[in-house]
Order: structure tokens, then sequence, then C-alpha cells
């Protein structure tokens, strides 16, 4: 008993003084007083000093990827630090190149908010969030094609650029053991922010697409982040505009046409799309509205695999085949691009050999 | 157990029973941050400064305090905590007085908090009754061995970047091995002094 008793009280006594020597170091040399973080040169928010950069965003609620946690392993946390946090510090050195260097790209867990702080993230990160959400339709495109309409709790809202993604976290189920997130394309248009429509296609033994086409029924809750994405529609130029997409990379091409038709935006567009047979295209009625209502707008459909039996009479053969064909003036034209990589970089092969710029090439690849 | 000179065991420490190289203590930050040789020696530096604090710290709390109150049992925990809490202290105190110490070796302290170099000495210097004079020799010898083995693997891995590693090898694994060979190569040093 007596044992049991020192036992309890030296290793009380021991951490007690230690925490107190802590705490006291804590209130006076590790104090830094208030300082000002200032975002992207518009958002400003007062912030306790001492702690690092990354510590500081997550108590203001701004996420920076990380994956080590702040130890200085993962180099994802970087962020570009325009004044303030002192010199760059030997443990950043192995996750720069000489280029982020330069700009002065830090890691923020290494980096300390001492001083008043000025950095710069990407707007998206600000806008970055997780929602929880109810499957208002599910609708069947083709047999093997789901549209989902997800909608916000009510007072929520999304605010997204059209072409961007969301992850949507496919939970535990029968024959899956653990949470994952998966990335899908925003269709709906911008303008609604209070649902999301997504198109996912069926992939055999995808954790995802399971859940999705087996066991995701109208009225279930599920939780979504985002949105992320850095391929969205420009509107810097306003010259003609080729949109390329197969399966369910229409996904964020919808989503681009919508923005365009509902701000009534002047561009030509010729949006090229490829399937396989007649059964795999979708949305055809749609896309007649889009032909209607917008103010240049062709949609042109090719098929790799039409038989005589099918009585195809549009094109024929993969979409960077087709555009070989089409395109004739290369001048001033802008390209968006969604859908498997091997389809991205054959269409981006032929578009550059045709004269187009590759900074006006824009690609989603998944 | 025979007496050993303080310095045959701080030369031992360093070489025979190097912490990384016979022992593979510390390995975690040891792979992490042996890609370029200042920061490596940075690390090692700080390391080496570490040790011999909380030796000395840990020599004092255990024969002064544990031993007395006969809770030599306890010394795991203990050791944990004051290792941790010497760490932390130091680093606030390198921070805000310290300045181009903090940005040369102050930055490295958080990440060897938990590196169980620092544990192992501590826990050596129990279990071989190592006089105070003996565990000071060990102590800034484990550092130094340390700090030698980081810094020769980063020697290594900056050569080893020119080269064409096959896929599944490059980073850790190939590391790993490097740490396997330089071992292998440090046995030859097993023949001047053993101290366990």
């Amino acid at each position: 008993m007596e044992s049991i008793l020192i036992t309890t009280a030296v290793v009380t006594a021991f951490s007690g003084i230690l925490a107190f020597l802590l705490t006291l170091a804590d209130r006076t040399i590790g104090d830094y007083g208030e300082v000002k973080l200032i975002i992207n040169e518009e958002k400003e928010y007062t912030v306790d000093g001492g702690d690092s950069l990354l510590a500081t965003l997550i108590s203001q609620e701004i996420f920076i990827p990380s994956a080590c946690g702040g130890k200085g392993t993962c180099g994802y946390c970087k962020v570009k630090v325009i004044e303030g946090g002192g010199p760059i510090l030997p443990t950043e050195l192995p996750w720069l190149t000489e280029e982020e260097l330069e700009d002065n790209v830090r890691l923020s867990c290494q980096c300390k908010v001492k001083e008043d702080i000025s950095i710069e993230i990407p707007e998206e990160l600000f806008n970055v969030r997780q929602y929880e959400v109810t499957v208002e339709s599910i609708e069947d495109l083709t047999p093997t094609i789901k549209k989902l309409r997800l909608r916000f709790k009510e007072g929520e809202e999304i605010n997204f650029k059209p072409g961007q993604y969301i992850q949507l976290k496919a939970p535990i189920y029968e024959g899956n053991d653990e949470e994952v997130y998966r990335a899908y394309s925003i269709a709906s248009p911008p303008s609604h922010k209070d649902y999301i429509d997504l198109i996912i296609g069926y992939v055999p033994g995808g954790i995802c697409t399971t859940y999705v086409h087996k066991y995701l029924k109208e009225g279930d809750t599920v939780e979504i982040n985002g949105p992320y994405g850095d391929f969205y529609y420009r509107d810097e130029h306003d010259n003609d505009m080729i949109l390329v997409a197969v399966g369910t990379g229409m996904a964020p091409i919808l989503s681009i046409l919508y923005h365009m038709r509902d701000n009534n935006i002047k561009r030509r567009a010729k949006f090229y799309f490829g399937a396989r047979t007649p059964e795999d295209l979708f949305l055809l009625d749609v896309m007649e509205d889009f032909e209607r209502e917008l103010y240049d707008f062709e949609f042109i459909p090719t098929l790799s695999r039409a038989l005589d039996e099918h009585n195809w009479s549009g094109e024929r053969g993969r979409v960077n085949v087709v555009l070989d064909k089409h395109i004739k003036s290369p001048e001033d034209k802008e390209a968006y691009l969604c859908g498997n990589p091997g389809m991205i970089d054959s269409v981006v092969k032929v578009l550059t050999e045709k004269g187009i710029l590759e900074e006006r090439i824009y690609y989603d690849k998944f | 157990m025979i007496e050993l000179n303080p310095f045959v065991i701080f030369f031992a420490a360093i070489f025979t029973n190097n912490m990384i190289l016979s022992n593979f203590l510390g390995m975690c930050s040891f792979i992490a941050v042996s890609k370029e040789i200042p920061t490596s020696l940075g690390l090692g530096q700080a390391v080496t400064f570490v040790l011999t604090f909380t030796t000395i710290l840990n020599y004092l709390i255990y024969h002064h305090i544990l031993v007395p109150l006969g809770l030599e049992y306890l010394r795991f925990i203990v050791f944990i905590v004051s290792i941790a809490a010497f760490v932390q202290l130091l680093e606030m105190i390198v921070e805000r007085y310290f300045p181009n110490l903090y940005y040369a070796l102050g930055i490295f302290l958080p990440l060897i908090t938990v590196n169980c170099a620092i544990l192992g000495v501590s826990l050596f210097m129990v279990i071989r009754e190592y006089t105070f004079l003996q565990s000071l020799g060990f102590g800034i010898g484990s550092g130094i061995g340390w700090t030698l083995a980081i810094v020769a693997m980063a020697g290594i891995r900056q050569r080893l970047r020119e080269d064409s590693i096959p896929k599944g090898l490059q980073g850790p694994g190939i590391t790993l091995i490097i740490t396997g060979l330089m071992a292998l190569a440090f046995v030859g040093f097993s023949g001047i002094v053993q101290i366990q």
C-alpha cells in the first residue's frame, strides 16, 4: 500500500513539476503576443504568435493539405510566404525546388509565426468544406452510368467554378472495410448552389462506384468535401472553344455549358463526345436544348464501334481521329478535355499538332 | 563487469557500439533527414547536444530519486517524460534567445523528442551500471557516433542521386540496404573494444 502511494506521489510530483516549468516557460519565453496574419492581401486575422504557420492556419479553420501532421517529413504543406516567417530552414530544403525557393515557398509546418506575416494560398482552399448531403434522386443514364442529385441542407450552399470536382466518401459496406474518398466532377450549373449533380459510371470492383450503383438509395445521406481542381471555365478570352469528353467525362463539360447558358456567354463552342455504340450515348435531349439555346453550339458525338445494324449516320472513330479531320484553322482556339489518360494524351497531341497553344488546352485526367 | 575508462566507452560508442549501425536505434529521423549533408550535420549536432544533457539529467534522476525510493521500475516513463520536457524547454529557450543557433540546430529539436536513440542511451546507462563519468562519455560518444553515421549516409545519398536505382528500391528501400552495408563495415571495428 505504501509503495503504491509513493509511486503515485513521485510520478505525480515529477510530471507536475515539469508541467509547471513548461507552462511557465510557455507563458514567458514562448509568448510572442498577438500578431497579424494576412492571407492573399485581403483577409486579415489576429492570431497568437509562437505556433507553426500550419497550426495557426488550422486554428483559423483553413486547411492546408498535410500527410505527416507537421513533422516535416511529407513535404505537402507548402505555402507562399510574402512577408515575415524568418529565413528558410534546413528542414525545409529537401522538399523545395529552386523555383519554389525563389518564390519564397515554405513548408507551413516548419515556418513559425513570430511576427506579422503575409501569405498567399490558393483561393480554393478558403472554399473547401465538408458537407452532409441527401441523395435526392438517382437516375439511370445508361445501363452502367447513373446521375446523382445531392441536395444540401437548408441554409448550406456550395460555391464552385464550372469544371471543378468534389470528393465523395464511400462508407464501410458489405464487402468493403475501409472508408475511401473518390473525386467526381460536378455536372450541374454553378448558379444552383443548393444541389449538385454527379455522373458516376460503374467500374467493376471499384469501391465507390460499387457503393453508388449497388447500395446507395434515394433519401440516403452521404458525405462530400470540396470543391477542388484547376480544371474550370476561363473567361479571359472569348475565342472559339473545343470541348472534348468521353464517358462520364461529360460531367464538367455539362457544368461549363450550363454556365455559358445561364450567363448568356456568346462564344462559339463545339463539343466532341466519344462513345462506343449508340447505347453509350446519354443526355442527348439536353444537348439538343443547348444547341437551341446557346449562342453557337454544336454537339458532335462520335462512335468507335458503330455497326451496320445501328444505322449510325454521325461521325465514326475515336475523338482524336475526328478532331484531326474537323479542325482546319487552329488560330486562337481554346480546348477543354475530360476523360481517361489515353484519350487526353492522344487529343493533346492532335491539338498541338494543329497549332493550338498548349497553355490554352485545359484538361482533367481521371 | 570490468571497470572501463570513460574514454574507452566514449570511443566504443562512436565506432563499435554505434547507436544506428550496431543497435539500429533512431532510424526514423536517420532515414528521413539524411538527404543533404548540411541538414544531417545540423540534426547530428542537435542529437549530440540533447544526448549529452539528457544522459546527465537522467543519471541524476535515476540515482538520486528513483534508486533511493526503490522505484527503478519507473525508469521508462520517467526517462521519456524528462527527455520530452527537456527538449521542449531547450527549444523554447534557443528559439527566443539564440535565433541564429535556432535556425542552424534548434528546428531539429522537435524531430528528436521521440528519437529512440536518446531513450536508448539513458536505458543502456542504467542496464550497464555506468558511473557518472562513464555515462557522460557514453552520452557524448553516442551522439557523435549518430552524427557520423547520418552524415556518412547523407554523403552516399547525395552521390546516389545521379545513379539509376530500380524503381521499387528508390527512397527508403535503398537507404535501408546501404545502412545494412555500412553496419557490416562497422563490424570491422568490433574487435577493438567491446562494452557490452
